[in-house]
């Protein structure tokens, strides 16, 4: 059987549900962000996998999967300063410490 | 255990590396370079039949990557979930993105393989490692997540990829040609200056904003 789209689709799927799990069990604020990395890759294979499988030309999907990256790329720059702010403030990055706002 | 480690993750490089080679060496691309100078030395009907005969170990061969690499993938991101340890997760966060990019490879999107290991793999996971070193006094700082948590979380995202996997193989999908269509760096490059010009400019000035603010966030102050 050739490798089809559907392939990529339960693969992108599986990795997503993973990423999901991560955010949800992890108190390490790093911990959630590699979560959020996995859920971004997942999505990434989905919108290159579309590209290859379409009908027409162009290649929206890999211009967009490149979006993607750039935008991952910036989150984590800025996810990672914030950790390091947490850190500095109440000397930990367990997020559930982090309840300064909670009502 | 470390070295242990070490020379798994070794092993998993140069696998890496070695599929990255296949991948580019079984794919065919139909560049304009090569295309007259097999028309110069065969044939027309030469030509035609050893295209028809490389299509079909192409497909298996691509069917192995895809299998040897989602598997990859998969087992990487397992390893996130269930290891304790933030150096762990990070380690197996490079397996995962590098079978990635070896799936965009098989794909065609030679580019974006490329840039995913650079940027991702280079860049974003160094940052992360970084980010582990700087907030934490020992390397391997865990916390613990109650085990009723666990078990909701996994219920809720084995339902959801229960559900997702039905419904993908329940739709339709339109046969679409299977045909490669590898995108030239050149024609990358054209399609982002014209076409995602706005978006592309949009892009490059957030990298900015973002390279100032977290600069900022994160300064010492004294």
């Amino acid at each position: 059987m050739s490798i089809g789209l559907l392939h990529y689709l339960i693969l992108s799927a599986g990795v997503l549900c993973c990423g999901l799990f991560v955010m949800m069990t992890k108190r390490n604020a790093i911990g959630i962000l590699i979560g959020i990395e996995l859920v971004l890759n997942s999505v990434n294979i989905n919108f290159i996998a579309f590209d290859r499988y379409r009908a027409g030309g162009g290649m929206d999907g890999q211009i967009a999967a490149l979006f993607v990256i750039v935008l991952a790329a910036a989150e984590a720059a800025v996810a990672v300063a914030i950790c390091m702010n947490l850190y500095k403030n109440i000397n930990t990055i367990d997020v559930d410490r982090g309840d300064a706002l909670h009502g | 255990m470390i070295e242990q480690r070490q020379t798994k993750n070794s092993f998993l490089i140069v696998g890496l590396v070695l599929a990255a080679c296949a991948s580019s060496a079984s794919a065919q691309y139909p560049t304009p370079e090569n295309r007259p100078a097999r028309a110069a030395e065969s044939e027309l009907n030469a030509e035609e039949s050893v295209v028809t005969s490389t299509v079909a170990p192409n497909s298996a061969v691509e069917a192995a990557l895809f299998y040897l690499f989602g598997g990859t993938l998969l087992v990487s991101a397992l390893g996130v979930c269930v290891t304790k340890s933030v150096v762990r997760m990070a380690t197996w966060l490079f397996g995962a993105l590098g079978a990635a990019a070896v799936l965009y490879f098989l794909m065609g999107a030679a580019f974006l393989g490329a840039i995913q290991l650079i940027v991702y793999a280079g860049g974003t996971l160094i940052l992360i490692v970084f980010g582990v070193m700087l907030t934490s006094k020992s390397p391997w700082v865990r916390f613990d997540c109650p085990r009723i948590e666990m078990w909701a979380a996994g219920g809720v995202v084995g339902v959801l990829f229960v559900a997702l996997t039905t419904l993908l193989i329940g739709t339709q999908w339109p046969t679409l040609s299977a045909a490669a269509h590898p995108a030239t760096i050149a024609e990358f490059g054209k399609e982002l200056l014209t076409t995602y010009l706005v978006p592309f400019e949009v892009g490059s000035v957030l990298l900015l904003v973002v390279m100032i603010g977290a600069a900022h966030l994160a300064r010492q102050e004294n």
